[in-house]
């Protein structure tokens, strides 16, 4: 009993760390709707200048005064993040922010390791803190229960600024109707910036106060983002309180979870947002949003098929595309299959994204579902390569439309976090059932046969799979599947009332998508010549997001261009030098600036001004 | 920075590959380099006096030694991108490096099918010498298993009944506490295994495993974490009491990379792997670290003598090839002795894997540091299972 009870208090202080960085998330995107992924470069950054700083001042002040120095300089440089960056592009489409934060989040990550060194850093104890208390006989750290307190107290002091000041008035106001907020005459720049600011501070804070019980390290931010995210998804959206009982919520099912069951850590979170996005598909507090009052219509241009001038060009570029082994060496071929693999991986995505208007942030599954797929039809099975591909597209399929049926219940940002929840099950399966999958040692010895195993014939394969699942892919954004695909994502509501069943037709199309997805996993199984976990992980997700954001998700399949840049980008960057991470982030900074609409999406955009969209007054219009 | 210029210039040059030149050998050289800084870095240092040292010495064969590098940024199938890469464009003669294990498996496997040498430094995975092993791959460093048999040895000496244990819930964790239960409880059937914890790597809730270990009422624990995990674990554990009067055993925490950043924090008495730099007074250690800190006015760390071995022992095997062909290198690394810092080694051959010790020792706090005390050598061929028991987990080439 007395036990349990400190366990429980364990739990309340793990809460308070977790809800510090998870509300500042969550006001960000109330206000902006900025997916912010560099929320846990922010975090990282507040610890590393709280080390500084507290390393250099001394004494209990030194120590408070340089946390909260630490945090109020971060909040300044994501003031001028805000201002430098994300204001250029907040006129661009939806989760095109999410870009820019990833190429933030890049850069941090090495500068980092420049600044500060490659070594962890332990950072100080609190002055007054450093002892622990004796609670039921059981020995509590007293920096515990001050952050059990620092929780509410922090919880309330926003409740306080959001309804006793102009500026939480008008955040909330922005929360709910962005557009209205705008049409009252509200300066949204500075109330963008302030909020940014405000939720960079948090991040910030959360970072420097976990200096007298974690290590700082270059890999902070990865461990936090992804947790917060769950966190303020299973809260609601934009719902501060509702992130503390998500928190609560989370920390305590780990602190007792571990007792029953030591490993389930690993899934836990994922399998919590799994559960209460299928029971409350807009979280705990969340609250359904209206119809868009505007949709999305009227950004996107019109699409087309190719016109026979297109036509001949995409078929002199694939014929250049099948002569490389003309010219090139094998190192060339095998890098030209992974690039072919990741086009076809990327178009699978967009056709979700651009035609479906729903965003997986776990297309990564079926990628890696068909790497397993493949991997365990060749090596238990002993089957042929065709057979095995097969087989692969066949598993991502499968999967899909198991996870598909369940998210397509959902819309939005939930949509795309419960695509991110069963993406992580798949994994945590994946590197788990060891007696299957070989869990994190992965499954070795997956290589083409000898008439498919020279780099050109292998590249052949690839280009053609590609190449045709591409293809294939266009006709269906162009069937009258695609076009009811479409109409569902501009107006859900008509689509309803002419006879159009939204659930049935994002299912197909999820399921169409999973498993192209698949059949680009099962390649690169062959490719490699082995699948690791790491085939379904978040990183492979988000690459796919990038790619697709990079081409332009009011695109067709700009996805192709936004793949074959990205992937050759990694790849030589990666293979000159060791801060690939920061020239990469850099370069996709300037791309999300000189291209707002995504590379193909703006150079289209060039086009005779009738065929441009009206741009919307201000930002994206709420959805 | 010298570096992003340097890449930003390399991709401007993004055609020309290089290639090898007459009169080389060329070693092609693969690890976490981006994503575990702290490790590679130190490591890199080790390798490239390696490099200095025995060109200086004329080179091998009478060419000279050039490693080309790559990253892998922790993914294996990057790092088969990278292997691809030093085969058909840099034309290298054999392939090393890698530090996660599954990784190094992906290597292992790339050289078994392009049929290539790899010699891997880090990995610690039993596989990949003997479940996934093959005719192509050595490794260098003592592995899982023996690190754990060394450990084992100094566990049956303590007292202690009640053992729990603590491991990241992956394959290294895993194989870890697995091995070593299954070695202490031979040595000492009247021990018993009171719980385990498996926090998921890097991600550690410190507070709830330590309270949830101490419930266990255990005597000893065993600690598989590593790097920010072991501080977390260490900070809350210190704070909790849980190592007051318990033995605690921990797999490597006695390395520079990992025991030097808790300095004070350094609980005291814990039975450790590791590397005590300061205190070995060997001829071979005296004169790899003269030579390292003259270099890079630093003290070595464990990465370093890996990274130092690994060039020395690649070296050793293609001077007595007398050739870069691959089954000529296989055939002369097989048997193998050749020299490190911590002493005389050997390639076995029968399992490829080399008999390069580990310093076991206690942990203790010197001038607000970190430091290993009593520490001995121990040699790893003294801590491999029976040439019966490798033959039976080993696939016939």
């Amino acid at each position: 009993m007395d036990f349990l009870v400190v366990q429980f208090l364990t739990g309340l202080a793990g809460a308070s760390s977790l809800f510090l960085v998870a509300s500042g998330l969550s006001i960000i995107f109330g206000v902006t709707r900025i997916v912010n992924f560099a929320h846990g470069a922010f975090y990282m950054l507040g610890a590393y200048a709280a080390y500084s700083l507290t390393e250099r001042w001394e004494g209990a002040l030194g120590f408070w005064g340089g946390i909260v120095a630490a945090a109020i300089g971060v909040a300044a440089v994501g003031a001028l993040v805000e201002v430098t960056l994300l204001r250029r592009i907040y006129r661009a489409p939806e989760l095109f922010q999410l870009l820019a934060t990833f190429g933030v989040t890049l850069v941090v990550q090495d500068l980092s390791i420049i600044l500060w060194g490659p070594e962890d850093l332990v950072g100080r104890r609190a002055p007054g803190f450093r002892s622990s208390i004796s609670i039921l006989g059981q020995q509590v750290p007293s920096y515990d229960l001050f952050l059990i307190a620092l929780g509410p107290l922090v919880l309330g002091l926003i409740w306080l600024l959001f309804h006793r000041t102009r500026f939480g008035v008008l955040v909330r106001a922005a929360t709910q109707d962005r557009d209205m907020v705008a049409a009252l005459g509200v300066n949204q720049r500075w109330l963008f910036t302030g909020v940014f600011a405000l939720g960079v501070f948090l991040a910030a804070l959360g970072g420097a106060l976990q200096l007298p019980r974690d290590a700082v390290s270059h890999t902070m931010d990865l461990r936090i983002i992804v947790e917060v995210f769950v966190v303020v998804v299973i809260g609601g959206l934009g719902s501060v309180a509702g992130a503390y009982v998500a928190a609560l919520i989370v920390a305590e099912l780990n602190a007792f979870g571990i007792l029953v069951l030591p490993q389930v850590s690993l899934v836990l979170v994922f399998a919590v947002m799994a559960i209460v996005l299928v029971v409350r598909p807009y979280g705990l507090f969340g609250r359904p949003e209206g119809p868009p009052r505007t949709g999305t219509a009227g950004l996107i241009r019109p699409w087309r098929p190719f016109s026979g001038g297109e036509r001949i060009a995409v078929a002199v570029g694939l014929v250049a595309a099948a002569a490389l082994p003309l010219v090139g060496g094998s190192y060339l071929l095998s890098v030209g299959a992974e690039i072919a693999i990741f086009c076809l991986f990327a178009a699978s995505l967009q056709l979700l994204m651009s035609a479906g208007g729903i965003a997986s942030f776990g297309h990564a599954a079926y990628f890696g579902l068909g790497s397993y797929g493949a991997a365990l039809a060749a090596k238990t099975l002993g089957w042929p390569l065709p057979a095995a591909l097969a087989a692969g597209a066949a598993l991502g399929t499968a999967g899909a439309a198991l996870f598909g049926w369940f998210c397509v219940r959902l819309s939005g940002v939930y949509f795309a976090m419960l695509t991110l929840a069963f993406a992580q099950i798949a994994w945590s399966i994946a590197f788990q059932w060891t007696s299957v999958t070989g869990g994190d040692n992965g499954i070795l010895g997956i290589w083409p046969p000898p008439w498919a195993g020279s780099p050109a014939a292998f590249y052949w394969i690839a280009l053609a799979l590609a190449a045709g699942g591409i293809a294939a892919l266009r006709v269906i954004a162009f069937s009258p599947f695609g076009y009811a695909l479409r109409a569902v994502r501009d107006s859900a509501l008509k689509a309803e009332a002419v006879g159009i069943s939204r659930r049935a037709v994002q299912w197909t199309a999820f399921v169409v998508a999973g498993g192209f997805a698949a059949l680009a996993g099962a390649l690169f199984a062959y490719l490699k010549g082995s699948v690791f976990p790491d085939n379904l992980a978040i990183p492979l997700s988000v690459d796919g997001l990038v790619m697709v954001l990079l081409g332009g998700v009011e695109t067709v399949t700009g996805a192709v261009v936004g793949a074959v840049l990205f992937r050759a980008l990694t790849i030589v960057l990666m293979s000159y030098t060791d801060y690939s991470k920061l020239v990469l982030g850099l370069l996709v900074v300037v791309l999300v600036v000189a291209f707002p609409k995504g590379v193909v999406g703006s150079l289209q955009g060039l086009r005779p001004p009738w065929r441009r969209a009206a741009a919307p007054p201000v930002a994206v219009p709420a959805r | 920075m010298r570096q992003v210029m340097v890449g930003l210039a390399a991709l401007a040059a993004l055609a020309g590959g290089a290639h090898a030149q007459q009169g080389e050998i060329r070693i092609g050289e693969i690890n976490s380099y981006s994503g575990l800084p702290a490790f590679t870095e130190p490591y890199r240092k080790g390798w490239q006096l390696a490099v200095e040292e025995i060109n200086a010495a004329g080179g091998v064969n009478g060419k000279t030694l050039v490693v080309v590098s790559k990253d892998d940024g922790g993914k294996p199938a990057d790092a088969v991108t990278a292997a691809n890469e030093l085969l058909s464009r840099d034309k290298v003669d054999m392939l090393a490096g890698a530090f996660f294990s599954h990784i190094g498996l992906a290597l292992a496997d790339f050289a078994k099918q392009k049929q290539v040498f790899y010699l891997a430094g880090e990995p610690l995975t039993d596989a990949i010498v003997w479940s996934a092993g093959n005719k192509y791959t050595f490794r260098l460093r003592p592995s899982n298993y023996m690190q754990a048999a060394m450990l084992a040895d100094e566990a049956a000496k303590l007292p202690a009944k009640r053992w729990a244990t603590i491991a990241p819930n992956y394959e290294y964790g895993q194989s870890a506490v697995k091995v070593f239960k299954e070695l202490l409880s031979k040595k000492r059937p009247d021990i018993e295994w009171v719980g385990e914890q498996w926090p998921p790597q890097g991600k550690i809730e410190a507070g709830p495993v330590v309270q949830a270990v101490a419930a266990m009422r255990p005597e000893a624990i065993l600690n598989v974490t590593f790097g920010p995990d072991l501080v977390k674990l260490v900070r809350e554990g210190n704070s909790r009491g849980l190592f007051k009067d318990r033995s605690v055993v921990s797999f490597l925490t006695g390395e520079p990379e990992y025991i030097d950043p808790l300095k004070e924090e350094t609980p005291e008495g814990w039975i450790v792997t590791g590397y005590p730099w300061n205190t070995i007074k060997t001829d071979a250690h005296n004169a790899f670290f003269k030579a390292y800190e003259a270099k890079y006015k630093d003290y070595p760390r464990l990465g370093s003598v890996v990274g130092y071995a690994l060039v020395k022992s690649a070296a050793a095997i293609m001077t007595k090839a007398g050739s870069t062909d691959t089954d000529k290198m296989i055939a002369a690394a097989e048997g193998l002795a050749f020299e490190t810092p911590f002493g005389p080694a050997q390639f076995r051959a029968i399992d490829h894997q080399a008999t390069l010790g580990a310093y076991v020792g206690k942990t203790a706090v010197k001038d607000g540091k970190g430091v290993m005390v009593d520490s001995v050598y121990r040699d790893g061929k003294d801590f491999l299972p029976s040439d019966a028991d490798v033959k039976a987990m080993r696939p016939a080439n």
